[in-house]
């Protein structure tokens, strides 16, 4: 099949890749930009495990092509951390809480809560379980991702008591 | 401190965080193919012949197989040896005259691509001639081939006398009672990438929880000797029990590398996932109990049915064995017979799924007491006392072997869990509320499942722990990890024995070449065998440290402590050392590059955590969706290496057991085609379905097996989650639920 260049930027890096049409963003920026956090649990819209950030919203990279991101800015979870690998609050907040356990839907939690707390709206309880409800965890139960955004928002000024849960 | 007892962060973390992982799908070789599987689309018929030849054309193919091309390939057998009756049930690596499921392989394509490669798959065409699929082993037994039936065996275990108990009883209870077919779900779906290295020796990346044995297995698969090929595990996505045991894929990825001179590399996508990796839980049981005037159980006779599904897996009938086995779970019941009936069916074959056997048959044990309370008018928390093993009686010799081991209790004090735990989710105040809201027409009430888990089975572990001269440590193990933080609790366990820093301590585990045996990750056995092992081999290094360290410091052995990296007179003094140093002194005078030390434990008994579970759950009367309200585990653990590491085992074992309840199941149509092939039908808990989970972790009864009272806490967060729900739903509707998972459907089916 015939290939494509297709131009846009990864974690305000410019990049330009030759791409099948029907190549998915998320195969795109593993196999294209060598980017493998971004990881892969259904391909189908379910599991939000390949969440990444694209033009500033959460977007499921498997279910949009490559070619669709012709010059979008697009963040993944290789850009949350400092150059020198230093964590950000979020990453940070993961760690303290136990937030991961094998890891595999990290990337795509961290990316649909950097969203949640960059969109510059405070949020509670309630709205957070709504959001991240859209993502698969299967090792944790949930509670410890909770704990960790929560801790997240709160310093970060993103975090409102007064929405009852 | 960061030994045994510390909330330590996990040192797994800051890689995964980062997007550093290293999972399977993000590992590759130069020149490697892509490997597609091409399943059978029917349930079960006979195999007429399978047309590749548009596949073999297709630009970017490099090779198809057909089950001709593997037909010398041996099915894959079983983990426990000596079991020849079951064999003809084994599945070949492609299918060969016969389709039994859905997603069976029928053929295999090899391509310069994926893409390419999943082209080439739709090209393949089987020609199947259908035969009448068997949808329930409640079904009469059929003809597996000429000279085998569908019925693979009958397992049967008991003791006492079940007739007398009957003959004496002042009531009888009788409920039939079926578990959903679930299965463990990891995010991460399974792959291979094998590859022949410089020296000629086959090495697969992908590999998980039992290593070693895959490796042997393979071996004798492919004809190799055992040192011609080599296993290795890099990050897990998840295992709960499905992953890492050998399946079709891992031999046909092997065989490719061998074969076509390239590495191999193969990447299940979910769709495949769901047909071809195990299945579990599937069981009806029909249970009759004999009880007398107080609600005491004289016997307990119970026949079930187990859907083992296509064919008999590597586990053999591990699943069914353990329902029967630990049926009786804490109670006395004095007199049990069991006859477990383990069948084929047209469907995905079955293996474990975390708390095995355990959270079918705790949901039909808890269902039972709660019915029997129900029949006899009393309080089902005063049931359970009744029947409760008594502290005294520990340890327990439940009269029955299962996994080959006999199955001995060896700690435990029941009732004072369960008041702890009745306490912990105030039960009795919590009855009255809920009393007050069915009065006022809610459908909402509270439930529990008692349980007995098992943890750390042999035989044996070994490890191997290298100091250098820098106070670092190196520990080898034969054990795996699934991403459960093993090697954090392994490093806060050698520091406790050591007194090294655990930050310091660098594990390597799941690589065949690193350590000649091992046992890997199953059965929630690395914690204390492992442990158990460290313990062994860290007491005699400590013992080198020291009697270097007193000649360094001038002072008796005895009063030196080994603490955080140093070596410290106990004195007061301020005399020290640190460990690094020791260690150099001690290099210095052998000329070795370390100072090594090996430890082996073997046990030959499991150790036996148990717990409650306790939850409420509302029925919505419109929707007839089942909303747990709350969720409780209380866990007895002996001793917790990271209470941290295990309250989060708990918690998602909670949510993995909730899900099985009220959510997950592979369901089928009238023609044995599955329903539930994306994660979109296959309903797993999200975020808004768990209930922050309530976790009350109990150090009553430290295990008597090995050196530092350790139990397991793998899987003691789903065990009885189904039960407690059930009886929950069941408290709450005023019928008795007799199926799970509880969905709308079956809850419509309950209260009309
Ligand atoms: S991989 Fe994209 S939603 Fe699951
Ligand atoms: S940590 Fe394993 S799937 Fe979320």
């Amino acid at each position: 099949m015939t290939k494509r260049e297709v131009r846009f930027t990864v974690n305000g890096e410019a990049r330009a890749v030759l791409v099948e049409p029907r190549r998915t963003l998320g195969d795109t920026l593993r196999e294209d930009c060598g980017l493998t956090g971004t990881h892969l649990g259904c391909e189908h819209g379910v599991c939000g495990a390949c969440t990444v950030m694209v033009d500033g919203q959460p977007v499921r990279s498997c279910l949009m092509f490559g070619v669709q991101a012709e010059g979008a800015e697009i963040r993944t979870v290789e850009g949350l951390a400092a150059a020198d690998g230093t964590l950000n609050p979020l990453q940070r907040a993961f760690w303290e809480n136990h937030g991961l356990q094998c890891g595999y839907c990290t990337p795509g939690f961290l990316m649909l809560a950097t969203w949640l707390l960059e969109r510059g709206e405070p949020f509670g309880e309630e709205e957070m379980r709504h959001v991240l409800s859209s993502n698969l965890c299967r090792c944790t139960g949930y509670q410890g991702i909770l704990d960790s955004v929560r801790q997240a928002a709160r310093e970060l000024g993103q975090w409102t008591e007064s929405a009852p849960g | 401190m960061d030994g045994i007892g510390a909330r330590l962060k996990r040192v797994e973390d800051a890689p995964l965080l980062r997007g550093e992982g290293r999972f399977l799908a993000d590992l590759n070789r130069p020149g490697q193919l892509h490997m597609r599987v091409v399943r059978a689309a029917m349930a079960h018929g006979v195999l007429r012949g399978v047309d590749a030849e548009a596949a073999r054309a297709l630009p970017g193919v490099h090779a198809v197989w057909t089950g001709a091309d593997v037909a010398e390939v041996p099915p894959i057998s079983f983990r426990m040896m000596g079991l020849t009756h079951l064999d003809p049930y084994r599945q070949p690596i492609l299918a060969q005259d016969r389709v039994r499921y859905v997603g069976e392989p029928v053929a295999v394509v090899f391509a310069e691509d994926p893409y390419v490669a999943e082209d080439a798959e739709e090209l393949v065409f089987a020609e199947i001639e259908p035969l009448p699929p068997i949808l329930s082993a409640l079904e009469e037994p059929r003809d597996f081939d000429a000279r085998h039936g569908t019925e693979a065996v009958v397992l049967r275990k008991g003791y006492g006398d079940v007739e007398a108990a009957f003959a004496a009883a002042a009531h009888v209870i009788e409920l039939e009672l079926a578990c959903g077919r679930h299965s463990g779900v990891p995010m991460e779906t399974r792959g291979a990438l094998a590859f022949v290295d410089e020296g000629g020796v086959l090495r697969m990346l992908g590999a998980a929880k039992v290593p070693h044995h895959n490796r042997l297995a393979l071996a004798r698969m492919l004809g190799l000797e055992p040192e011609r090929i080599h296993l290795h595990e890099g990050h897990v996505g998840g295992g709960f029990g499905i992953r890492g045991e050998l399946y079709p894929e891992d031999a046909l990825a092997c065989l490719a590398a061998l074969r076509l001179g390239r590495p191999v590399k193969w990447v299940e996508d979910r769709r495949e996932h769901l047909l071809a990796a195990n299945h579990s839980r599937q069981q009806t049981h029909r249970i009759r109990a004999a009880v007398d005037e107080r609600g005491f159980v004289l016997g307990v006779d119970n026949v079930f049915f187990h859907d083992q599904g296509g064919y008999v897996r590597t586990h053999a009938v591990t699943v069914p064995d353990l329902a029967a086995a630990m049926l009786p779970g804490p109670y006395v019941w004095p007199a049990y017979r069991v006859a477990g009936h383990v069948r084929l069916t047209s469907k995905t074959p079955g293996g474990t799924y975390r708390a095995p056997g355990r959270y079918e048959s705790s949901f039909v044990r808890e269902t039972l007491m709660d019915e029997i309370a129900r029949r006899l008018g009393k309080d089902p928390v005063e049931i359970r006392r009744v029947n409760l093993i008594p502290r005294e009686a520990m340890p327990f010799d439940r009269r029955m072997d299962t996994l080959g081991t006999p199955l001995l209790y060896d700690s435990g004090d029941y009732h004072l869990l369960l008041d702890k735990a009745l306490a912990h989710f105030r039960w009795d105040e919590l009855q009255a509320g809920l009393a007050g809201r069915r009065a006022a027409g809610e459908m909402v009430g509270a439930g529990m499942g008692f349980f007995v888990e098992k943890s750390g089975l042999g035989p044996f572990d070994d490890v191997r722990i290298t100091l250098d001269g820098q106070g670092n440590a190196l520990l080898v193990t034969g054990a795996a990890s699934i991403g459960q933080g093993v090697e954090t609790s392994l490093a806060q366990v050698l520091a406790e024995v050591l007194g090294v820093e655990a930050a310091r301590v660098r594990v390597v585990h799941g690589q065949t070449d690193a350590i000649s045996r091992g046992m890997g990750a199953f059965a929630t056995r690395v914690t204390v065998m492992t442990g158990n092992a460290i313990h062994i081999a860290g007491t005699k290094l400590r013992a080198r440290l020291l009697a270097q360290a007193a000649k360094l410091l001038q002072r008796p052995e005895a009063a030196l402590e080994a603490r955080g990296g140093m070596i410290r007179a106990a004195d007061g003094s301020g005399a020290e050392a640190s460990i690094g140093t020791v260690v150099a002194a001690i290099l210095a005078e052998t000329g070795e590059e370390g100072l090594t030390e090996e430890g082996s434990f073997e046990a030959h008994h499991m150790s036996y955590p148990y717990g409650i579970h306790m939850a409420v759950a509302r029925v919505d009367a419109g929707t007839r969706g089942v909303v747990i309200e709350r969720l409780m585990a209380a866990f007895d653990v002996g001793r917790a290496v990271n209470p941290m590491l295990v309250e989060g085992q708990i918690a998602g074992g909670l949510a993995q057991g909730l899900g099985g309840a009220i959510l997950e199941e592979f369901t089928y149509d009238a023609a044995g085609q599955p329903l539930a092939v994306t994660l979109a039908d296959y309903a797993m808990p999200t975020a808004s379905e768990v209930p922050p989970p309530e976790i009350l972790l109990t150090e009553d009864a430290p295990s008597g097996i090995g050196f530092l009272g350790l139990k397991g806490a793998g899987e003691g967060g789903t065990t009885a989650v189904g039960a407690a729900i059930a009886n929950a739903v069941s408290a709450a509707t005023g019928r008795v639920v007799t199926a799970l998972p509880i969905t709308p459907g079956r809850v419509h089916r309950l209260i009309g």
